[in-house]
């Protein structure tokens, strides 16, 4: 029977409420999200950094939750997609892929909108080449793609009309 | 298939001195572990035997980006994201800049460290080139001292590097010396974004007066390290630019690399790559 | 008349399972939990072929603590049922693939579930094994059946072995293609809770919830009614879901039967490409006489597909490909040979398209070459050969609608800027590097199943209303990201004369819903949506029978007559049957008739840039146009053709399998490459709208369309671009790169 490390105990803000969960050291910030917080929004598509449907914002910055163990998560303010929309109203990218059909299958949407509204947070009014860049770490099999500019782009005059 | 997770320990063991003295007591039963984004690859592939690691991702000693008027230095944990964004990185470093932009994606570069990629020494790894071409310098640091090495000849063979068992890599020196160097990169990947290299070349040359007086070319995924070409630099070094060199530095570069087969690509294509963008980077410097 | 705001067919109305979507709510099968719940793995086979010997159960693991089953576990067949019963669902004394199944692990602790796979060895005697179509079918060995061969088809039009001597031209040429993952972003998993008293029910994701209660009822020889199959939220299937959730749940459930506690199994990414269905790959040969004026007077075809280890879908596949080799074109003597075979590898299956992106790219690049030899642009060979109205295609389906196919391609050309581009391109190539190229390809896609597979099929929708009113549809289809929620939704409140919000989707539960056939072949919309539409006035009409509601009225005013019809007669619905038209009749031993009723037709046009210095393909700019009888909803039905040629896309330039002895060995997605937002082009789509009759407000089927047209179009760019004679998909840059060299030596 192989050993088992004592789990440790990993105090951080999650949607702006501060959590203590239990977890082994090196576990998956992405497992911790999912089962022992109960946050299924994350969603795991690879297992290995190059999807982006684990997609976190940790201390403000995108993150592949599959890739952070849970030591490091120590402290952390961590959002997820369930802390994007704030009293039941939409982010505005979050409208925007509604209405301009930014979602089909849903499986990378929770990760595709964390990087958008990451993306936003930093630069309001990027550029189509800029938006691009900024999803790269994101795949998306049903859209294309398009879809998703086209409402990422539709958000941004929609905030700046706000 | 899944490592057993359960059975892996990761500490964070204090400060600096206090987790150089944990490596130093046991060496190589703690190993340093930065940003993840190679290591937990691994771990979920059941493919990292190490259980034991030391997080040193906290340590306000490796990171920051100090500015010098001969140098600047960086922490080792200095991320990709970090390194895009420094304004002098951006106007005297550019390879590093564009190689950082290069990496993976946004949320890797947020992660990723040039400490981590210099010790994990994947000979694709898109930084290595560029601080081959800017004679990057490193800091090694344990309990017993601390000791400067060149990074060209830092590896030993296939991701070893000469990195010992309670040592930390502390900084990267970067000599503020190529500014008015032309300096081109470029990588050929499997895609536009997210793509692990199949050639990668960064290449600087001081060109005067139609004769290039000194040059430093470093190119990725050729050979079971990056590779400084240093046989192609001396064809090309002291040399007017003309087809007849331009060739000659090509077949030195075909001679200087091993390229392989992978699943990702051929040694034929490889190859021929690396001529190409010799000759694209020569045909840049000559204009 | 009912009065509405504005119409809702037409309309691009929010997808209706939208919101729960962008919430991170929408509930996907690994989200799901349930009380006392143990993970499920797998154990493989290492090898390709062979006899198993023993099966080692390592020290270091409680076995005691986990549930074990193997093939002598299972109550009744051992096989995965589909169209036949040949594939088992674990490997008993043989195994003909790697990854076979053979054991199946289940705990509650799913890290050491994975310690204990790792620690179960499958002795086996390897035996020699088969891994191309040729060796296949010279018989180097003989792995299934008789001589390897799954299925085959013969179509003869008129009389090819006449032409080729007084032919002006003949042409030939031969084209391949490779196997391609479909990558859905959310890999296979499902959860079985089963037990000899209560029957077997499984939730998971998956495109045909009666396909896997078929292989379920076979598999535990339960009655029907005791076997129960729920669709959750499915993140993408593209026809990986088609079949292989058949094999994912009997494994789920018997485990959950030898346990009796609910098991999960959820694929890691490596699994789910490593064990599960590709692309058939495939070899098509043509030889095509063709008069000096450009008309085609005889093809040949010789259509082959690599099946893998089981025959699973692969007739199907295979007959979709041969009926769409040869085209939207009118040519009088035509004879397609097509056989799909068996080689030792995981078996391929179904992915959009199936087959017919297989054929279509040998056709399109094949012709393209064909206006090469003989001297004439490319378009206007096909301009010359286009079928038209009251003309048959090579399986003598005569086309009753009015099309006008050279109008279709000179609309994408002018979309396209493709004849001055075409002319610019080739100035500008001549001083630079980067070498600019622009192709196309013209095509046609069958919606439904073929020739008697709908009748066959015989599925059924139910349309009911509820005491308060609201409407809900009952449909065995699944929503799996193409928008059948929406769809559905917005057909039944046209035809009620109601608001979407009054609809309501049911979630397909084979307890609850009918059997509406898979959820595949681009039949959704127009098979079922019919079913839909149909049922929906019946409804009505129901209403208006009984005069509880007047023509004319508005959505207010449904619930009401709703409530007094319910109390006075019971419940309110209508269930409505497939009819197969009269007209259309198919010979299935001939292989000829009425294939499909209706294509959608349409032209693609991509234009490429290729960097000569590292054979690196780019597409810049790609426009689609297609006519797909009515667009239900526009945001929707552009959503489908853009990420249909993103996938199109992949095919031709980056998705590459690279096998070694019958395993897939870049089963990563750092290795295994899609396309990234940044190598997608500008996907400019349009539509035309020629009404279907038969389909829901008109509408034909359009999910697979782009996958045909999308690769050849690129390959033909890159052909423009360079001169290179691509025969091949993926144009990986390493095989373009020779091609180029071999041109300039």
């Amino acid at each position: 029977m192989p050993e088992t490390v004592r789990r440790i105990r990993v105090q951080c803000e999650i949607n702006r409420r501060p959590v203590t969960l239990q977890a082994f050291p090196m576990e998956r910030l992405l497992d911790v999200l999912r089962e022992r917080a109960g946050l299924t929004g994350t969603k795991e598509g690879c297992g290995e950094g190059e999807c982006g449907a684990c997609s976190v914002e940790m201390d403000g910055a995108l993150v592949n939750s599959c890739l952070v163990p849970a030591l490091q998560a120590q402290g952390a303010k961590i959002r997820t997609i369930e802390g994007v929309a704030r009293d039941n109203r939409l982010h505005a990218v979050q409208q925007a892929f509604l209405t301009h059909g930014g979602a089909q299958c849903g499986i990378c949407t929770p990760g595709m909108i964390l990087a958008a509204v990451n993306l936003l947070a930093q630069n309001p009014q990027p550029s189509e080449p800029e938006i691009r860049e900024g999803l790269a770490g994101n795949l998306c099999r049903c859209t294309g793609y398009t879809k998703i500019f086209e409402s990422v782009v539709q958000a941004c005059r929609a905030r700046e009309r706000e | 298939m899944r490592s057993y997770v359960p059975e892996y320990e990761m500490e964070e063991a204090g400060d600096l001195s206090a987790t150089l003295e944990r490596m130093a007591r046991e060496p190589g039963v703690w190993k340093p572990f930065a940003g993840g984004t190679d290591l937990m690859v691994l771990l979920e592939a059941g493919k990292l035997p190490h259980r034991k690691y030391v997080s040193i991702w906290k340590l306000p000693e490796l990171r920051g980006i100090e500015v010098a008027p001969e140098h600047v230095m960086l922490g080792a944990l200095t991320t990709y994201a970090e390194v895009r964004r420094h304004g002098i990185l951006a106007r005297e470093f550019p390879l590093l800049c564009h190689a950082a932009a290069e990496t993976g994606s946004i949320a890797t570069q947020n992660r990723g460290t040039l400490g981590g990629n210099i010790a994990n020494a994947s000979p694709a790894a898109d930084s290595p080139p560029a601080l081959l071409v800017y004679d990057a310098e490193l800091e090694l640091i344990s309990a017993s001292g601390s000791r400067w090495v060149p990074y060209h000849g830092f590896w030993s063979g296939y991701k070893q590097t000469d990195l010992r068992p309670d040592e930390l890599i502390r900084r990267i020196r970067l000599p503020r010396s190529k500014t008015d160097w032309k300096q081109v990169y470029r990588k050929v990947g499997t895609r536009r974004a997210q793509a692990i290299s199949k050639v990668c070349l960064a290449a600087a040359a001081r060109v005067s007066q139609g004769q290039i007086r000194d040059v430093r070319i470093a190119v990725g995924s050729v050979a079971p390290s990056v590779l400084r070409a240093v046989e192609t630099e001396k064809a090309l070094r002291g040399e007017r630019l003309t087809p007849a060199i331009l060739q000659v530095a090509q077949t030195t570069l075909a001679r200087e690399i091993a390229p392989i087969d992978d699943m990702r690509s051929t040694a034929r294509y490889r190859r021929r790559i690396a001529q190409n963008l010799l000759a694209s980077f020569c045909e840049t410097i000559s204009t | 008349m009912p009065t509405l705001e504005a119409p809702v067919i037409g309309t691009s109305v929010p997808r209706t399972e939208g919101r729960g979507k962008v919430l991170g709510s929408a509930r996907y099968v690994d989200d799901l939990v349930f009380p006392n719940m143990l993970f499920g793995a797998t154990v493989r086979s290492p090898v390709a072929r062979g006899r198993i010997r023993a099966i080692h159960f390592e020290t270091g693991i409680p076995w005691s603590e986990f549930t074990i089953a193997t093939a002598k576990d299972i109550p009744s067949k051992n096989c995965v049922a589909l169209l036949i019963e040949d594939q088992p669902c674990l490997a008993e004394q043989a195994v003909n693939h790697p990854e076979e199944a053979v054991v199946l692990l289940a705990h509650p602790d799913k890290y050491l579930l994975e310690q204990a796979r790792r620690s179960v060895r499958i002795e086996i005697d390897p035996l020699p094994a088969i891994f191309t179509a040729t060796d296949s079918l010279a018989r180097k060995q003989v792995i299934w059946g008789e001589d390897n061969v799954f299925k085959s088809f013969h179509v003869e039009k008129g009389d090819v072995d006449t032409v080729w001597r007084n032919a002006d031209f003949v042409v030939e040429g031969q084209y391949e293609t490779g196997a391609q993952e479909q990558l859905y972003i959310e890999p296979q998993g499902m959860i079985a809770q089963a037990s000899p008293s209560e029957g077997v029910t499984v939730w998971g994701s998956l495109q045909c919830p009666y396909y896997v209660h078929k292989a379920l009822v076979r598999l535990f020889g339960l009655p029907k009614d005791r076997v129960r199959v729920v669709q959750t939220e499915t993140g993408g299937g593209f026809g990986g879901k088609e079949e292989y959730p058949s094999m994912l749940a009997c494994h789920a459930a018997l485990l959950a039967w030898k346990s009796a506690r609910p098991v999960k199994i959820i694929y890691d990414r490596a699994e789910d490409m490593a064990a599960t269905t590709k692309r058939h790959p495939s070899e098509t040969r043509h030889r095509t006489a063709v008069s000096r004026e450009g008309k085609l007077l005889a093809m040949e075809i010789d259509f082959t597909l690599d099946g893998g280890a089981y025959q699973t879908l692969s007739p199907v596949v295979l007959s979709r490909g041969t009926i769409h080799a040869a085209g939207p074109y009118h040519c009088p003597n035509v004879r397609i040979r097509s056989r799909v075979v068996a080689t030792n590898t995981p078996p391929h299956g179904a992915f959009r398209g199936f087959g017919a992106p297989q054929s279509v790219f040998a056709l399109e690049r094949h012709l393209d070459r064909v206006a090469r030899v003989i001297g004439l642009p490319p378009d206007e060979l096909r301009r010359r050969n286009f079928i038209q109205q009251g003309q048959a295609l090579a399986v003598r389906q005569v086309i009753h609608e009015k099309v006008d196919l050279g109008r279709l391609m000179d609309r994408a050309f002018e979309l396209s800027g493709y004849h001055a581009k075409r002319t610019r391109f080739q100035q500008e190539n001549q001083q630079s590097a980067i070498k600019k190229g622009i192709g196309f390809a013209t095509f046609l896609h069958g919606a439904g199943f073929t020739g008697s597979g709908e009748e066959y099929l015989a599925s059924e929708a139910i349309v009911e209303a509820t005491r308060e009113g609201r409407v809900r549809i009952l449909a065995g289809s699944t929503e799996i990201g193409q928008g059948t929620n929406t769809v559905f939704t917005q057909i039944a409140a046209e035809a009620l004369g109601l608001n979407c919000d009054q609809i309501e989707i049911m979630q397909p539960d084979t307890a609850l819903v009918p059997n509406s056939g898979p959820t595949v072949a681009s039949r959704t919309t127009m098979i079922v949506g019919k079913l839909v539409e149909s049922a929906a006035r019946a409804v009505q009409q129901s209403l208006f029978s009984s005069g509880v509601l007047e023509p004319g009225y508005g959505p207010e005013d449904f619930p009401d007559a709703c409530r007094q019809y319910i109390d006075k007669f019971g419940a309110l619905q209508a269930l409505v049957k497939y009819q197969h038209p009269q007209d259309l009749h198919w010979d299935d031993e001939r292989y000829q008739g009425d294939a499909y009723g209706a294509y959608a037709w349409a032209t693609y046009v991509a234009e490429v840039s290729v960097d000569t210095h590292t054979a690196e393909v780019r597409v810049e700019d790609f426009v689609a146009v297609q006519e797909v009888g009515k667009v239900i909803n526009p945001v929707l039905a552009a959503g489908q053709i853009e990420g249909g040629v993103a996938q199109g896309i992949g095919f031709a330039l980056y998705e590459n399998v690279v096998w070694q002895e019958g395993r897939m060995v870049n089963g990563q997605m750092t290795n295994y490459i899609v396309a990234t937002s940044m190598d997608v082009p500008p996907i400019r789509v349009f539509f035309e709208e020629t009404p279907y009759a038969r389909g829901p407000a008109g509408a034909k089927g359009i999910g697979e369309l782009p996958l045909d047209g999308t690769a050849p179009a690129i390959a033909n760019a890159i052909a423009n671009a360079t001169g290179a004679d691509i025969r091949r998909v993926p144009v990986t840059p390493e095989t373009l790169l020779e091609i180029l060299e071999s041109i300039d030596a």
